[in-house]
């Protein structure tokens, strides 16, 4: 079986609701952000197929700024979510809603 | 620019004592009274020719477009001008000087004065005017001071009542006088009162229906301000107001405004149109009849003069509608001398009872305070046409007018000459003569002179104010006042005296030396209930109306418009805001929900 642009985009698709997925029912802040980094992976794998079958660079250039982006997100959120647990002792959102109404 | 103090004079002195002078009683007295004289000696100026008029000032000049509208500000003086400048400020000052001795013991007589001199302002702005618009603004500002000075006593809830029933009343006729101006202005193009000859041939070309409909409305202004029937009902509760009040704003001057107006558009706009003057001459002659009905019955000593004023007022009002606004005038002036006396000596009399108005709680007062008896039967005299007093001869003179036009209002005038000789004898044989009929009559003090010194003079021009040789009459006719020899004239003359002995002896025959009245008419003691029924008709279908727009506005207006819309909006936001469950996780499923509802109506349709 020849594997064609539909493929990749289909992965790319179920990566993408398999991420979104777990950012909406997941009560981990550590698993949501894992889930979020899933659903940006989806979409290199989107950009990196495009580039492939339409026989051009322009996707996999954006790539490298989404993983840049993606890094420096990590960093920050990490930070986020150790200073929160210092100060919580807890990663679970149910358990933050000071902001709620 | 001399003349232009008339006005500036007595308004400086309303303003200063309105504003700063409101504590300070004696400084705002003599402000007033000196501004009053200031006025005086202006009006007796004008009255020489020692003074001109001054330039009208263009205030409002609008023109191009479908419409011109010019409002000078500017003076028309004529004799009938002079003599009414004279009346207004000669009793005005005779009023200021008596309310020094009768205001003496009031707490609030620096506003009294204030509003006295704001009165003085309004009266001789409307006098002077030249036009309409300028006109109907002092027409409105004597409104406004006589409500004022009315409920002068405003603690008293009757005098708070009737301030708002005079406004009320004349606000009625007041938007007649409105619709009078703004239809003579449609016509004309102009609101002055001097027609230039385009505007006075357009006038007289129109239909006679038009005519008599603008002569009805403006006449309107003057049922109001001059209390005709089916407005009078303000005038009598009006006497709640201090007497000198009474004396020279709702017996002498204000009242007799209407009447002035009357005069004043008689030859552009009355004279043109016999349907006006028809129902004009009809108005004056019943209310003429109806309030010396009502008076004979009355027990106050202020009512019984106010409905008399009433009467005579008809008389003046009757005079114009058959075309003798001379007469008219006449009897205004005369009118303001013995009417003013009669008030004032009638204060007098209250202010030597310590406020007692009720004539059965009277009697015996000629000996003890003789001034004051002596000057009130002199104004009785003159205004029951006692021959050579100045009544007399001018209330014949509207009588005689009537005589070949209309012999119904003839009878009238001369029933009504009668029945006023009767109240008036009845008023003063009950309340001077017979027995002190209570303690406090018993004791009665003479007033001071600052309070006699008027009603003297007051007196003297109650007498001689008829007499040919002071000309009056022929000035304000303008020379040519009909001497003697109409048709009709001695029996006119021999008549009136009939009506006056008729009068004045059935008062004798029953009113003196009684204890009691002994004649009691219900209708007239209860005013044919003319109250009532307005309490009960137009007031109580007003009262409706205003329920129903309440409910309009408490429900529909108010309910479903402005609270409706914010009860909407509220209950938006409220649904509104379970969205905002403060999850982030919500959001991101109600975010990822649109966007694959997004891309379902946008890519797969």
């Amino acid at each position: 079986m020849e594997i064609t642009l539909n493929h990749y985009l289909a992965v790319s698709g179920l990566l993408f609701t398999l991420g979104l997925m777990g950012v909406i029912l997941r009560r981990d802040l550590l698993v949501i952000y894992m889930s979020l980094e899933m659903m940006l992976n989806a979409a290199n794998l989107t950009l990196v197929a495009f580039s492939r079958f339409n026989q051009h660079l322009d996707g996999q250039i954006m790539v490298f700024f989404t993983i840049t982006v993606a890094a420096a997100e990590v960093a920050v959120g990490l930070a986020l979510i150790v200073a929160l647990y210092r100060v919580r002792q807890t990663t679970k959102v149910g358990d933050l809603t000071t902001l709620k109404f | 620019m001399a003349s232009g103090w008339l006005l500036f004079a007595p308004l400086i002195s309303a303003l200063a004592c309105l504003v700063w002078l409101r504590r300070k009683h004696d400084l705002a007295m003599f402000l007033s009274v000196g501004t009053c004289a200031i006025s005086f000696a202006i009006a007796v100026a004008l009255f020489v020719g020692a003074i001109p008029v001054p330039q009208p000032w263009n205030w409002i000049s609008i023109t191009g477009g479908v419409a011109n509208l010019t409002v000078p500000i500017g003076w028309y003086v004529d004799n009938t001008t002079k003599m009414m400048l004279l009346v207004v400020t000669g009793v005005g000052l005779l009023v200021h000087i008596f309310s020094i001795g009768y205001m003496a013991h009031d707490e609030g007589r620096g506003r009294f004065f204030g509003e006295l001199s704001l009165f003085m302002f309004s009266m001789l702005g409307i006098v002077v005017a030249n036009n309409f618009v300028m006109m109907f603004i002092f027409w409105e500002l004597v409104g406004v001071s006589s409500y004022l000075l009315i409920g002068f006593w405003f603690q008293k809830p009757a005098a708070a009542e009737a301030a708002n029933k005079a406004f009320l009343c004349n606000r009625v006729g007041d938007f007649g006088f409105l619709m009078g101006i703004l239809m003579y202005w449609s016509i004309t193009g102009t609101v002055m009162f001097q027609l230039n000859a385009a505007s006075a041939s357009t006038l007289a070309t129109q239909t006679s229906a038009t005519l008599t409909t603008l002569g009805v409305l403006l006449f309107c202004g003057c049922v109001g301000k001059s209390a005709m029937v089916p407005l009078h009902v303000w005038l009598p509760d009006a006497m709640e107001g201090p007497t000198p009040v009474s004396a020279l704003i709702h017996a002498a001057t204000m009242v007799a405004a209407g009447v002035y107006m009357l005069v004043r558009i008689f030859p552009p706009v009355l004279s043109a149109s016999v349907g006006a003057q028809e129902v004009i001459a009809t108005v004056g002659g019943f209310t003429a009849l109806f309030a010396a009905l009502i008076a004979t019955q009355q027990n106050d000593i202020k009512r019984i003069l106010a409905y008399s004023t009433l009467s005579q007022l008809g008389y003046m009002v009757m005079a114009v509608g058959i075309a003798a606004p001379g007469a008219a005038m006449f009897h205004l002036t005369t009118h303001a001398f013995f009417k003013a006396l009669l008030f004032l000596a009638a204060g007098s009399v209250i202010h030597a009872l310590h406020e007692e108005q009720d004539i059965w709680n009277m009697g015996g007062l000629w000996k003890k305070i003789p001034i004051t008896f002596a000057t009130f039967a002199l104004g009785t005299l003159a205004l029951t046409g006692f021959p050579g007093f100045a009544g007399f001869f001018s209330k014949d003179e509207i009588i005689l007018a009537a005589y070949e036009k209309f012999p119904c209002l003839y009878a009238i005038g001369l029933i009504t000459a009668a029945l006023t000789a009767f109240y008036m004898f009845r008023l003063v044989f009950v309340a001077f003569f017979g027995p002190a009929r209570t303690e406090k009559a018993e004791h009665p003090h003479e007033s001071p002179a600052v309070m006699t010194a008027p009603l003297v003079l007051l007196a003297i021009l109650s007498v001689i104010g008829g007499w040919s040789i002071l000309g009056i009459h022929s000035y304000i006719a303008g020379g040519h006042a009909a001497e003697g020899h109409q048709p009709g004239h001695s029996l006119t003359l021999g008549l009136s005296i009939l009506a006056f002995a008729v009068g004045s002896l059935s008062a004798y025959f029953l009113y003196f030396n009684k204890k009691s009245d002994p004649i009691r008419i219900s209708l007239f003691a209860n005013k044919f209930y003319i109250d009532e029924i307005y309490l009960n008709g137009p007031v109580k279908f007003q009262q409706a109306i205003a329920r129903i727009l309440a409910w309009v506005d408490n429900w529909i207006v108010g309910g479903c418009l402005v609270r409706g819309t914010a009860f909407v909006s509220n209950l938006t936001g409220e649904a509104l805001r379970l969205f905002q469950t403060g999850s982030l996780q919500a959001y991101a499923f109600l975010f990822s929900f649109g966007t694959i509802l997004i891309l379902y109506f946008t890519l797969l349709r």
